[in-house]
């Protein structure tokens, strides 16, 4: 006689198939929509000003919070240091660890999570409404791609504008610690920038690079798909602006660790 | 009808479900160049639904559609791209490009959004928007600070500047008062006779509807269930029509 097979496993295998189903599908679409987008953003017609407004909106307006964000944190972290490691040799931890954290891990992150919170949200928040109104039907029948027209600006400008904000994010943040090291913790000042000189490697600066331009791409990416795929009214548009912040913040602290592991592991 | 002609649009056995809902069941219609059509039919039966599928911005689910007998349904995209060159629309809601001002709205189907010759650009703009009886004055101005009725007009305005050879009017006088709706009728009608454009119309409206077209068809249960033309719209012998035109509560539509 065959036993009945218990319900509850069951269900809870269906759960997590249509679960891994569903995430394999989504992960697909996603993969089709940047591959279209980087096609047509390599073929004509080109958008050179709207990439241009895209690089102000992404990067220039974007700088006071990530400045601000970047010296808080560089400060606090030379703070952290000294008071926890004053037992061992703090003049020459506080500045290295302050480079390796900023460079390495905390400017790319930080400034990955300012940007998407403001500028993917912003994105398909744009887009979704864009949808719902009907906006990009209306684009399509005046013969304009909405690819090229809005997606590819985005993408490439996100691309272009992270790494160059990480670098100056770097720079503050390592400020900040500089300056809280020397006015508060009385460090001396000459011998602290030649310890952070010689910890500042460029394969450092290299990979904050690198993980800048994945950042930006997964924002622009996540705003965009989720804005261009709204569907409902306000509360959708909401929605996609919610599901583009979130994914962001994940896939930046998720690539941001796979980097990480290939990279020093 | 004139026959041995391409029509300019043909439509055989199109449908289009969202999930569970058929919305369009096998419509059929034809359109001849130069032919003004207005399509009638209760609220929600598909009629921008058939608009949107001819443009290709929604994908029927079987049938064909036949722009100049070139098959829409499952072309490439660069195709379809070059297909839409041919026509202008105006959407039911404006679908306005809220962050640019007027003029640049109006001429978006000539600068696909550039800020090209910006002088010449305004001017068209200036021409296009006299012609739905707009004046200079809201160049300048953003779709947001305009009435529902001007943001209409300028809707009308974009889609007519390009000069395309079939415009599509998704209910074009809804929301404007007699005067102004009377000289959309006019505007339609002289895009018709005097510039050869292909017109498909929808509209609530029967005064305006029998102005501005040619032939009527109406849409009911995802079906072209008539067609006529003008002149037989009150006596079509379809007692789903005569309910329809006479604005009956008690009928076959329920
Ligand atoms: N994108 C969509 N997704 C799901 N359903 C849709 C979509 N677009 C339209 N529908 C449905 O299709 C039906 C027909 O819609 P359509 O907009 O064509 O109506 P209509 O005939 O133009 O009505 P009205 O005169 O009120 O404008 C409606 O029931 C609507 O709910
Ligand atoms: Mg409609």
């Amino acid at each position: 006689m065959i036993k009945a097979i218990p319900a509850f496993p069951l269900l809870a295998f269906a759960a997590i198939g249509r679960l891994v189903v569903g995430l394999l599908a989504m992960v697909g679409r996603v993969t089709k929509f940047a591959l279209t987008t980087i096609v047509r953003a390599v073929t004509p017609p080109y958008y050179p000003a709207r990439l241009f407004a895209q690089i102000m909106e992404i990067g220039w307006f974007s700088l006071p919070v990530v400045g601000l964000t970047a010296i808080f944190t560089g400060s606090a972290l030379a703070q952290q240091i000294y008071t926890g490691g004053s037992r061992f040799n703090a003049s020459s931890t506080v500045p290295a660890i302050v480079v390796f954290g900023m460079v390495r891990e905390l400017g790319p992150v930080l400034v990955g999570l300012m940007v998407a919170g403001r500028v993917a949200s912003a994105m398909a928040a744009e887009l979704g409404t864009m949808r719902v109104t009907e906006q990009l039907d209306a684009l399509a029948t005046l013969r304009t791609d909405s690819y090229r027209y809005l997606i590819a600006p985005r993408l490439v400008a996100a691309v272009l504008a992270l790494p160059v904000m990480v670098l100056i994010a770097n720079s503050i943040g390592i400020m900040g610690g500089y300056l809280l090291s020397i006015y508060k913790l009385g460090f001396n000042p000459a011998s602290y920038l030649a310890t952070t000189r010689q910890f500042l490697e460029w394969d450092d600066i290299r990979m904050a690079v690198v993980k800048a331009a994945v950042f930006g791409f997964i924002i622009a990416l996540m705003g965009c798909y989720n804005g261009l795929h709204t569907r409902g009214g306000a509360a959708g548009v909401g929605k996609a602006t919610t599901d583009a912040v979130v994914s962001s913040f994940v896939l930046i602290l998720f690539s941001d660790l796979v980097i990480t592991i290939v990279a020093f592991g | 009808m004139a026959t041995g002609m391409t029509p300019k649009i043909k439509l055989t056995d199109v449908v289009k479900r969202f999930g569970e809902k058929c919305v369009l069941d096998g419509v059929n219609l034809s359109v001849e160049p130069g032919e003004s059509v207005a399509i009638i039919g209760g609220s929600g039966t598909g009629k921008s639904v058939t608009l949107k599928c001819i443009l290709a911005l929604l994908i029927p689910d079987s049938g064909s559609i036949e722009i100049d007998g070139q098959e829409i349904v499952g072309a490439r995209s660069s195709e379809i791209a070059r297909i839409r060159a041919k026509f202008g629309m105006l959407f039911q809601g404006g679908a306005l490009f809220d962050s640019m001002p007027v003029w640049r709205n109006v001429t978006f189907g000539l600068t696909q959004g550039r800020m090209r010759e910006p002088a010449r650009m305004r001017h068209i703009a200036e021409e296009n928007l006299e012609r739905v009886g707009l004046g200079r004055d809201i160049l300048n101005l953003r779709p947001n600070e305009l009435s529902g009725g001007m943001q209409k007009r300028v809707a009308l305005a974009r889609a007519i500047a390009p000069r395309p050879e079939i415009i599509f009017f998704d209910e074009p006088t809804t929301g404007l008062d007699p005067i102004r709706a009377d000289m959309i009728n006019d505007l339609i009608t002289s895009l018709v006779k005097d510039l050869g454009v292909t017109a498909l119309t929808i509209t609530h409206d029967m005064s305006s509807a029998r102005k501005i077209a040619d032939r009527v068809a109406m849409l009911y249960n995802g079906r072209i269930i008539w067609h006529g033309p003008r002149d037989r719209l009150y006596d079509s012998g379809n007692p789903y029509v005569d309910q329809f035109v006479q604005g009956r509560a008690d009928g076959p539509i329920r």
